[in-house]
């Protein structure tokens, strides 16, 4: 745990030093901001229009009509941003042969990947709840559930924490960074569209097409419904990226 | 302390070491010798658990150092040939991390940086940006995170390479002066080096053991020829032919204002030249075993086949 703690410690100082998590942070939050404003104004201008129809205006849901749609745009967002945060982790002590100082400590790998996982989650943490500085606003002024919002960031903090475990594992298989961002993309580009290919399949591999895209898992965690299959599903890519970076860094260690 | 028995390592079908096997004392400085791609760096890289052998075994304090790697990860100290430094911290920053790695104790870190800090002369650049210090300083902090956590041995790869004479000098005498509390490998391509600092050497070519053991049974083993170079405060012609009086010199050649001289190896004629000098009151000035003997040495043995012992 100490191990575990040491690395993080120094990988959280790293980004902090560095202007990576500054400009990640900031570009994320700009970009949110924006699509907060762009949905609240629409609710806005959606609420004058039906305050006419005390019908209609009773259908009028801040969760799902500013919220869900703000969430799908963070977690694009966070495809976007991530590659970014999880690149240099494993492919930067590489280049620079800091990773001989590492493996000649007595540390497993296993402290050494949980380290980097965790500091890494620390920075998603901290982008997430810098995002609340504008929906504590919606609670001043309107009545959004507090649930379903959490179940919502939730969601986001799932599949942010799915990300960095793919990252990590791509940034284990080469020492250049921006090839380790690129395949960290491309593979998670390719997760979140999978269900596109569900809609020409059919029976069984229609199921299994939905079930492995992103997109479908999270988006059920957007509109209030927490599901334990989806947690299962999160927390199986968690495991596997992790497992699969041990198993890249072992093998490269007898090769 | 040391001990390395039959290691072999294969990079796929390339033979990186084979059927390595050598020992070190407790206490000693062994220098490492051998030509680029000869295996050092993979030796040291086994020795210090970042790499697993093929075959063979290695203790290091009793451990093995592939069953028990962790316990021998506390009790070596290793720089690597690329000091691994991050560029983004500050020295002190930096060994706080490495201390806290090494697994020692939160209380007793700070100690411990300190300690380092003042032992390679770090005080004067603490809390400048790694990345920012030069390459002098960067091979102390290389050498300060060797030496954090205490270690009995010292594994230092190429620890003089890239640095000015003067820092050469002041990193030598730093690992001079480990002598006997810790034991060191060390590899260099410096023969000077190994005459200056080590007690003995292994030598290595094309992964295969050449020749080890401690410099004097080495040289005498291997050369004819032994010798010291003598510097005079009397310069006179005749102090040749009493040089070349002495029983068993073959050769008294001058050379830059004193002279070389030579006698088959097994003897020792160093009492004898002492005598001579202070009889004849000559003024001794200098009197150093002659340095070409390691050259002569480590060129016989990795051109000519070498003797294994």
């Amino acid at each position: 745990m100490r191990n575990i703690w040491a690395i993080s410690k120094k990988e959280i100082q790293t980004y902090f030093t560095s202007p990576i998590a500054y400009v990640v942070i900031t570009v994320f939050l700009v970009l949110v901001g924006f699509f907060f404003y762009s949905l609240i104004w629409w609710f806005n201008s959606q609420s004058l229009q039906m305050a006419q129809n005390p019908y209609y205006f009773q259908q009028l849901n801040i969760n799902q009509m500013v919220f869900s749609p703000l969430f799908h745009n963070i977690s694009i967002i966070l495809l976007l941003v991530i590659p970014l945060l999880s690149m240099r982790l494993l492919a930067e002590e590489k280049k620079i042969k800091t990773d001989e100082l590492l493996f000649t400590s007595p540390l497993s790998i296993n402290h050494i990947i949980l380290g980097k996982y965790t500091a890494a989650l620390a920075v998603l943490v901290t982008m997430l709840l810098l995002t609340w500085i504008p929906v504590i606003f919606t609670f001043l002024y309107g009545n959004p559930e507090l649930p379903s919002l959490l179940n919502g960031y939730l969601g986001l903090f799932l599949v942010g924490a799915s990300f960095i475990a793919i990252g990590l594992f791509f940034s284990s298989v080469t020492e250049n960074q921006i090839v380790a961002a690129m395949l960290t993309f491309g593979a998670l580009l390719l997760f979140w569209v999978l269900n596109w290919a569900s809609y020409s399949a059919t029976g069984f591999w229609k199921d299994v097409l939905n079930y492995l895209s992103f997109f479908q898992h999270f988006d059920d965690m957007t509109r209030g419904i927490l599901d334990t299959s989806d947690l299962v599903y999160y927390l199986s890519i968690i495991f596997l990226g992790l497992f699969l970076t041990h198993a890249v860094i072992q093998s490269r260690r007898w090769r | 302390m040391i001990e390395v028995e039959h290691l072999t390592k294969k990079y796929g079908d390339l033979i990186a070491i084979k059927d390595l096997t050598f020992q070190v004392e407790k206490g000693k400085i062994w220098g490492f010798l051998g030509p680029n791609a000869a295996g050092k760096t993979t030796t040291m890289r086994i020795l210090t658990g970042y790499l697993p052998a093929t075959d063979g075994h290695a203790r290091v304090a009793g451990y093995d150092v592939f069953e028990q790697a962790n316990q021998v990860k506390r009790v070596i100290g290793y720089l690597p040939e690329v000091v691994p430094l991050y560029p983004e911290m500050t020295v002190e920053g930096y060994l706080k991390f490495v201390a806290e790695i090494k697994g020692i104790l939160a209380a007793e870190r700070k100690k411990a940086v300190n300690r380092v800090i003042d032992r390679v002369g770090l005080s004067s650049v603490r809390s400048r940006l790694i990345r920012n210090i030069s390459r002098g300083y960067r091979q102390r902090v290389g050498l300060a995170q060797a030496l954090i956590h205490d270690p009995q041995v010292l594994i230092l790869d190429e620890p003089t390479i890239g640095l000015d004479p003067a820092q050469i000098i002041e990193i030598r005498q730093l690992i001079r002066s480990f002598k006997g509390e810790r034991t060191i490998i060390l590899s260099t391509h410096i023969l000077a080096e190994v005459t200056q600092i080590c007690d003995g050497v292994v030598i290595i070519n094309e992964g295969q053991l050449m020749a080890s053991g401690s410099l004097e049974e080495l040289t005498s083993s291997l050369l004819d020829q032994d010798g010291v170079y003598l510097k005079l405060r009397q310069k006179d012609q005749e102090i040749t032919s009493l040089l070349q009086a002495l029983p068993h010199v073959t050769s008294v050649q001058p050379e830059n204002g004193g002279w070389r001289i030579e006698w088959p190896s097994g003897y020792d004629l160093r009492d004898d030249i002492t005598r001579l000098v202070v009889e004849k009151n000559l003024g001794l000035q200098e009197m150093r075993p002659l340095a070409m003997n390691i050259e002569n040495l480590y060129l016989k043995v990795i051109s000519g086949g070498g003797i294994r012992k």
